[in-house]
This record gives C-alpha cells, sequence and structure tokens, in this order.
C-alpha cells in the first residue's frame, strides 16, 4: 500500500518536470497550454482507471446528483483523504465543488504571487475528475478556479 | 445504499492505486516525450532524486530513526522502517559485499509494477528507476553517496526485484573556503 504522501511528492515533481520540459522547447505561451492539457491528459485517463476499480462492486447511480454526491464523498476522500466541502448546482447540468483545504495545495505557500502557479497544481485533479466522470457516463467540462490559497473550487 | 465494506482499507487501497496509475501515467509520458529508454531512465533517476531529497526531511519526521552508525544499520532502516513506511513492503537485505560496502535489496513485490507489462519495444525500460533516485537523493541529504541500480526487475522476467546500493563515500559538510 503506497504512502499517501508519495502521491503528493510525486504530482509535485510531475508538474515541475513537464514544466521545466516545456521551458527547454520554443515558444513559452504556447508551451504553457500545452503543459496544462498534458498534465490534464495523464490525469484524464488516471481517473477513468481509478473509477473503474472503485465502482466495481456499488450499485448503479441513480442520476446525476447521486453521481455527482459519490464524487464529493466517497471518491474525494479515495483520493484526498477528505470530502468535498460544499457542493452547489443549478440544476442545470453545473455544479461546483468547493475544497477549503486542498491536499495538493497545501504544499504550496499561500501569497498572491503564487496563485498564478496554482492551476498548474489544479490540472492533473480537473483530468481526474473529467476521466471518472466520462467513465461513469458523463461527458463534462472541468474547470478549476483559486481565489483563496489553499481553498479550490471546481467548476463541471 | 449501504455499505459495510471497509472503507477505510478501501480508501487507502484506491490511494495506493492512485499513486501507481500516477506512476504510469508518468511513464508513458516521458516515454512519448524521449525517443529511447535510456533518456527516459535516466528522467526517472532525476526526478525520483528530487523525490528522495524532499522525501528524507518527511521520513526523519516521521520515524524518529536517529543517526545511523554504519551502512549496515542503514540498510535495516531503509528496508525495514522506510520501504515499510513509504511502500507497504519490506524487502530483505542480502548478498552483502566482503568489504561490507554494497548490498542487495530484494523485493517480492513492487507496488509500482502493478497492473503494468512491458511492450516489446521497451525492453531496455527500468520502469522503476524512480525509486533509484529516490534513494540516491536521500541519503546524499544525510551524507551519504551511494549508487544504486536495478539488478532483476520481475517486469523484464526476472522471479524477483533486485535494487543493488553501494556505498562510494560519505559526503563532507561543504564549509565555505576561507582563504582568498
Amino acid at each position: 500500500m503506497a504512502d499517501d504522501v508519495l502521491f503528493e511528492f510525486l504530482h509535485m515533481e510531475m508538474v515541475s518536470h513537464v514544466y521545466k520540459e516545456q521551458a527547454s522547447r520554443e515558444d513559452i505561451d504556447k508551451e504553457r497550454v500545452t503543459c496544462v492539457s498534458t498534465l490534464e491528459g495523464m490525469g484524464f485517463r488516471v481517473g477513468q482507471g481509478l473509477i473503474e476499480r472503485f465502482t466495481k462492486d456499488c450499485p448503479t447511480f441513480k442520476d446525476d446528483l447521486d453521481i455527482m454526491k459519490f464524487l464529493c464523498k466517497d471518491f474525494w476522500t479515495g483520493i484526498f483523504r477528505k470530502q468535498v466541502d460544499n457542493l452547489r448546482t443549478n440544476h442545470q447540468g453545473t455544479y461546483v465543488l468547493q475544497d477549503n483545504k486542498f491536499t495538493l495545495l497545501t504544499q504550496v505557500s499561500s501569497g498572491k504571487q503564487h496563485l498564478e502557479e496554482a492551476p498548474k497544481y489544479l490540472a492533473y485533479s480537473c483530468g481526474l475528475i473529467r476521466g471518472a466522470l466520462s467513465n461513469l457516463g458523463l461527458e463534462s467540462v472541468v474547470t478549476a478556479e483559486v481565489s483563496l490559497m489553499p481553498s479550490c473550487e471546481y467548476l463541471l | 445504499m449501504s455499505r459495510q465494506s471497509n472503507r477505510s482499507t478501501d480508501t487507502k487501497k484506491m490511494n495506493s492505486e492512485l499513486f501507481t496509475l500516477t506512476y504510469g501515467a508518468l511513464v508513458t509520458q516521458l516515454c512519448k516525450d524521449y525517443e529511447n529508454d535510456e533518456e527516459v531512465n535516466k528522467q526517472l533517476e532525476k526526478m525520483g532524486y528530487n523525490i528522495g531529497v524532499r522525501l528524507i526531511e518527511d521520513f526523519l519526521a516521521r520515524s524518529s530513526v536517529g543517526r545511523c552508525q554504519d551502512f549496515r544499520e542503514t540498510a535495516d532502516v531503509i528496508a525495514k522502517v522506510a520501504f515499510k513506511m513509504y511502500l507497504g513492503i519490506t524487502p530483505s537485505v542480502t548478498n552483502w559485499s566482503p568489504a561490507g560496502d554494497e548490498f542487495s535489496l530484494i523485493l517480492e513485490s513492487n507496488p509500482l509494477v502493478d497492473f503494468v507489462e512491458l511492450p516489446d519495444n521497451h525492453s531496455t525500460l527500468i520502469y522503476s528507476n524512480l525509486l533509484c533516485g529516490v534513494l540516491r537523493g536521500a541519503l546524499e541529504m544525510v551524507q551519504m553517496a551511494v549508487d544504486v541500480r536495478f539488478a532483476q526487475d520481475t517486469l523484464r522476467g526476472d522471479n524477483v526485484t533486485e535494487i543493488r546500493m553501494k556505498f562510494i563515500k560519505r559526503i563532507e559538510e561543504n564549509l565555505p573556503a576561507g582563504d582568498e
């Protein structure tokens, strides 16, 4: 059983590696977008695999809201060891998940200048969520926002 | 929808699978970025090194293990405490060289390679090379320069996974030069 902290370290290293790689190649702006999508793509595949294994024995979900609740409680706990703090919806297909103490961000110090860097760390998790949802049958677009470290919001 | 199944072991399992799957995605990405396995091996080792230099602090904080007196003690701590704490496995320490500066860690199972198979065109890929880097980085932070490499790998057909560690030298604290 791998320890939780290993994932955090690996994730940080992955993020810095992807960015270092791209920085050594040509165009900066284009690369920023590619980095995020690389990380997001990795998260996507992992999310698909994870959700499959995790829901092997579960009964099927009744509706979207049920899926979201599962995501917020069990899936989030499984990965980040806590539940999502807040779930809001407009009942028309948009959900906002808020986590006030996001594990992957607690390592990054809070401060205005780091706010720009935060999206890098969130890209992978966006992919995770998108992958999980896609394997549960939901097409989605996931974006993340950070207003106050270390809390972050995910929009689906 | 009540589930009596042990929720806590489920989440621990999921976390470990998350790590394994993430590592797999990372190796896949590296194979795409670099043309040859040698490069990927080097990158994995480098990344492992960066993780190792930070992991050692976490380890020392959580394990309250004191300074090791010699290399043998180091080997025991690595196998019985560190591996157990981080990967949940306890490799055995064997094959000590006569000079006592080299030994092998034998892993019956390697959590990193769950669900993994190496395709034929990547036969020289050392999939778990991150581990070598981690060990090298961590030990460098406690003033030991070591050489770490895989001697056997279950992914490449061997029965067990064997990591060979060789003590090179003790790293002296670098004091700033005093002369002009």
